[in-house]
């Protein structure tokens, strides 16, 4: 019988494989940041260990940040990124520091190096890492404990996830996004209709993606619980890597990209469980509730609890979104625009909300973050930062920013925003804060009109 | 990692699907360098309701979480297993869990245990019915029992062993150092490094 992508990458990686054990997995790329390590650091010191494998490791400073310049002043982020610092010297690991032309949301670096190449195994101790399945690699978030154990061995003991196939069919229409579809796909199957699976993304939507596509559709497979998600590598992957910093050159290349073509499913291989999506039928998708899952076409409105899969939980999350069901979504006021983050804050990203500002103003707070120091030279180059700025929206430095508050960019208690993020769990972007997820399409139209929008209602009012 | 072994307790009913690892600990507390001192950010933002049912007096001193479907999702902040276990909780039930959360569990040994939808519910009536329940939940046995009352769980046998002799997968490993010497040695000479 045939194998899977997932399951041709995982036997390639498997160190050690005894009867009744996990299998002792290898791993390619260790990436690091300065929330989940600094007690991983610590345990090394404690048991007189080094890093195995410094040269498979990178570091970058990212939750922390301010995204304006200048140095951290709040004293407990301060101490935890020069903590990393004082750590990847001691034990010779690679870091990008703030203000570094290498720095950047973790998820963001390691693919614009040419770090995350297909086949790979690669871990971090941040959820969003199933990011980087998008060329064809495994990649998982760990905990700190299994942060400390990659140090110290480089490998994770693991079982091998059951497997999932996600086939989307037929063309996303026009307007609608990687961002929407996989929105539609996680209220599809809910937050935990991926646990204890690694999906393979599918079909010919997902093969018409560009990268920056795949890495938004593969960063939300923890949103709906999976340990991965991951898409056969093709000419678009090798098209993105081929030159990078990191990539294969010469007669490497050639061996790889060999190699790479043969990691695809085989026709006759069996999937744990096949999910189905046309997306043709899909819209842009926004979210209503307090989890990921709880999502809805941008043209519906607000549900009644009693139709929903968990009426306990919406209503719930819809006093906390403080929502009347029956609500036109597209008549919910907000308050503040986020544009960016590991989900959407590439170039793709920028130019598409470029794209809806430009000629137009915003009646929001808006911020615009590119995801690292390269994506923000890059849309410099282009003059993106000049139709944000002359459109009234912030042009901020690379970081996590608003997705998550553990940096200056917070809402404020009761605060309502269209965030292109990943999360909109109770008090993600600080505290009392009411997030709807949005892509950077829908984002941007909002900020125009400051009710959630679409840009083709945006159209039809010149 | 402390073993776990038998555990008998009191159990708090949290009546509520989808605990996202950002409500058992939100991000502002994550700024911590050091292991210690998390308890007090466990579940924060929902402790201001006094009517939360951690600020019962009744539950205080509860050590067996019994929770809603799909506990600990979202972020893989380990940091919400550390506040768990230095609030005092030795054990979650639920009928699911994110994978993350599971994972990091059973590396501190806090026993994350899965049961059906239904013995959940009864576990959290039982509980709000008399707060002073003892529960007792035997991993040797894989079972959870409690006023007469029991429920097998499902754990790997792996897992069950590493928790009850308290064993640090680090040093598992790294019995296998010559297995992983002689993988580095045949990997694939494209891949890449970080120098």
């Amino acid at each position: 019988m045939g194998r899977t992508l997932a399951e041709k990458v995982w036997e390639q990686h498997v160190v050690r494989r005894a009867e009744g054990e996990p299998d002792l997995l290898y791993i390619d790329l260790h990436l690091v940041h300065e929330v989940t390590s600094p007690q991983a650091f610590d345990g090394l010191r404690m048991a007189g260990r080094g890093v195995r494998r410094p040269d498979l490791t990178i570091a970058t400073e990212d939750h922390n940040v301010p995204t304006v310049l200048g140095p951290i002043t709040d004293p407990v982020s301060k101490t935890q990124v020069e903590t990393l610092r004082k750590n990847c010297a001691e034990f010779g690991v690679r870091l990008h520091p703030m203000g570094d032309a290498g720095q950047g949301v973790v998820h963001i670096i390691g693919p614009q190096f040419g770090l995350t190449q297909p086949g790979m195994t690669i871990v971090c101790g941040d959820s969003h890492t199933s990011t980087h399945g998008a060329f064809g690699a495994i990649a998982f978030g760990i905990g700190t404990s299994e942060v400390e154990h990659v140090l110290a061995t480089q490998t994770l003991p693991a079982y091998r996830p059951k497997t999932m196939a996600i086939e989307v069919s037929g063309e996303l229409p026009v307007g609608v996004t990687a961002k929407d579809l996989i929105l539609a796909i996680i209220a599809k199957i809910g937050t935990g209709g991926g646990q204890g699976y690694i999906v393979e993304y599918r079909g010919e939507a997902i093969r018409k993606l560009s990268m920056e596509g795949r890495m938004t559709v593969c960063n939300m497979s923890i949103e709906a619980g999976a340990r991965a998600g991951l898409i056969a590598p093709d000419e678009t992957t090798f098209a993105y890597l081929k030159g990078r910093p990191h990539a294969p050159a010469g007669e490497r290349w050639d061996a790889a990209v060999a190699y790479w073509k043969s990691l695809a499913t085989d026709e006759d291989a069996v999937f744990d469980t096949v999910v189905e999506i046309d997306a043709s039928t899909l819209t842009p998708f926004v979210t209503w509730g307090t989890n990921p899952g709880q999502g809805a076409p941008l043209g519906g409105a607000v549900p009644a609890p009693e139709e929903t899969g968990d009426p306990a939980a919406a209503r719930r999350a819809l006093e906390y979104m403080d929502l009347t069901p029956g609500t036109p979504l597209r008549e919910i006021q907000v308050d503040t625009v986020f544009v960016g983050s590991c989900t959407n804050g590439r170039l793709e990203d920028l130019r598409a909300a470029a794209e809806v500002l430009r000629g137009r103003r915003v009646v929001t707070r808006t911020l615009i973050v590119p995801g690292s120091m390269l994506v923000k030279l890059q849309a410099e180059q282009e003059g993106l930062h000049e139709v944000f700025k002359a459109a009234g929206a912030e042009w901020r430095e690379a970081g996590c920013s608003m997705c998550l508050g553990m940096n200056p960019d917070t809402l404020a208690p009761g605060e309502r925003s269209a965030s292109t993020s990943n999360r909109n769990f109770e008090g993600r972007q600080g505290k009392g804060g009411r997030t709807h997820l949005v892509s950077p399409a829908v984002a941007a139209a909002t900020a125009v009109t400051g009710k959630l929008t679409a840009p083709a209602d945006l159209a039809q009012e010149i | 990692m402390e073993a776990f072994t038998t555990h008998t307790g009191r159990a708090v009913p949290l009546r509520r699907s989808n605990v996202d690892t950002d409500q058992i600990i939100p991000a502002v507390w994550l700024k911590q360098v050091s292991r210690t001192g998390f308890e007090k950010g466990l579940f924060s933002a929902w402790r201001e309701d006094p009517e939360f049912i951690l600020n019962q007096p009744a539950y205080q001193g509860a050590s067996i979480l019994v929770s809603g479907p799909d506990f600990g999702t979202g972020s893989s902040r380990e940091h919400a297993v550390w506040a768990l276990q230095q609030y005092g909780f030795r054990v979650v039930i639920a009928e699911r869990f994110g994978d993350i959360f599971r994972n990091n569990a059973t590396k501190m040994g806090l026993l994350p245990v899965v049961l059906p939808a239904g013995t959940v519910e009864a576990l959290q009536t039982a509980a709000e019915a008399d707060p002073e329940l003892e529960v007792t939940v035997d991993l040797g046995e894989r079972q959870v029992r409690w006023g007469g009352e029991s429920a097998g769980f499902e754990i790997d046998d792996y897992t069950r062993w590493r928790l009850m002799e308290g064993l640090d997968d680090i040093g598992l490993t790294l019995r296998n150092a010559d297995d992983i010497a002689a993988y580095e040695n045949g990997r694939q000479p494209w891949l890449p490094t970080t120098v």
